[in-house]
């Protein structure tokens, strides 16, 4: 069932939000670390083991590729809620330090990106299950 | 008539938000064939249609939530908020391909700490040369060339005044909204082919959103290997902004 995909996915949603912020609790960060990064690891690690058990029929895993697809249109909606008037009443100050981080920043992931470049050039990137087969999921159920 | 309309998309919030959006994504995808002939990404169009709706909001409302604000929008608040951001985040590392990953291990943990040191530097060089002499306001300016998120969370810690915690704040969606929209255009120069220099990024240019929103709009599968290593970045940045950052700060300004 579509629904146990996406109980997995809750799960590890919620255990990875409480042990960020227990983490954050135990190092006086007063904040979540890593939370969201934590749940992504475990089901990771959740995905390999049902996977071997055999536990991951094709349903379940559109449970969690749905959401997986819905990720571009929140980041939309995302973006329709941010305070843009606030970002650019901040001024010079505000816009300086942006830009210049964004700047410095750039130049150095170009910087350790073309160092590895050689090795990393032959690596296919994994293809996406959901943009390479448009026409499988859900209507094809 | 209009009036009923107006109270079921009232009424039905969320469900009104998926309507809204997928319109935007549709319209988004005939400008990117259309107009410019697949160059430009759809996503990174309708991300900036999303700002472009959010500072219409704001106009309208004086509100600080974009579009959400809008009471008829409302629903986009439960859409694009964090709750359904992060789910949607944590299915995406179901593409996380775990040798691709564990290879930029190191360089992830590397990129992660220049990526907090290096905006903070920049941040608070421009805060002393606009003037700022305090320890507390130059760290907390520094901390929101971070993030939005650590800027405001360690001006409170550190006891800094209203006004430079909005400048904070200011600094880190400024920095958001130019890695959403410059990524696309900026990736062959950032060299954003691999799932490791995916992670790179994720380390380097910090925020969640930028990184997530830059990403889906570069190449939608790279997305989950550079917001792997970003949600660590605001975290990081909580944690040595009010602490190691504003020490070093207040011993060289005094």
């Amino acid at each position: 069932m579509i629904i146990y995909g996406t109980a997995l996915l809750a799960i590890c949603h919620l255990l990875g939000i409480f042990l960020g912020d227990l983490l954050g609790n135990l190092i006086g960060a007063k904040t979540n670390v890593g939370g969201v990064g934590i749940a992504m690891i475990l089901l990771i690690c959740a995905r390999l083991w049902m996977h071997k058990k055999g536990w991951m029929p094709e349903q379940t895993e559109m449970g969690v590729a749905f959401w997986g697809a819905m990720y571009i249109p929140v980041v939309v909606a995302m973006a329709a809620q941010q305070n843009v008037l606030t970002a650019l009443r901040g001024g010079p100050v505000a816009l300086l330090a942006a830009v210049g981080s964004v700047v410095v920043c750039a130049c150095v992931i170009a910087l350790i990106n073309r160092g590895e470049k050689v090795e990393e050039d032959t690596l296919p990137l994994p293809v996406d299950p959901i943009l390479a087969t448009p026409a499988t999921p859900v209507t094809a159920r | 008539m209009l009036e009923l309309l107006e109270g079921t998309a009232r009424h039905n919030g969320l469900v009104t938000a998926f309507a809204l959006v997928g319109l935007v994504m549709l319209v988004s995808m005939k400008l990117s064939r259309h107009l410019t002939m697949g160059r430009v990404h759809g996503s990174a169009i309708a991300i900036v249609i999303g700002l472009g709706l959010a500072y219409w909001g704001g106009v309208q409302t004086g509100g600080t939530k974009g579009l959400a604000d809008v009471s008829l929008f409302a629903g986009v608040g439960l859409m694009g908020g964090a709750m359904l951001r992060d789910f949607a985040i944590v299915a995406t590392a179901f593409e996380v391909q775990v040798v691709e990953a564990k290879k930029a291990g190191m360089v992830g943990v590397v990129a992660l700490l220049l990526g907090t040191l290096l905006p903070f530097v920049v941040g608070a060089c421009v805060a002393y040369a606009f003037g700022y002499r305090d320890a507390v306001s130059i760290t907390t300016i520094g901390a929101g060339a971070v993030t939005y998120i650590v800027g405001p969370v360690t001006g409170a810690a550190i006891g800094a005044t209203s006004d430079v915690m909005a400048l904070s704040i200011a600094a880190g969606l400024i920095k958001a909204i130019l890695v959403m929209v410059g990524t696309p255009a900026a990736a062959k120069f950032l060299g954003l082919r691999t799932p490791r220099s995916a992670m790179v990024f994720g380390g380097l240019a910090g925020t969640v959103s930028g990184v997530s929103a830059g990403l889906a709009a570069t190449d939608r599968r790279l997305v989950p290997y550079g917001a792997l290593v970003a949600t660590f970045h605001t975290g990081l940045g909580c944690l040595l902004g009010p602490s190691l950052l504003f020490f070093a700060t207040r011993a060289i300004v005094g």
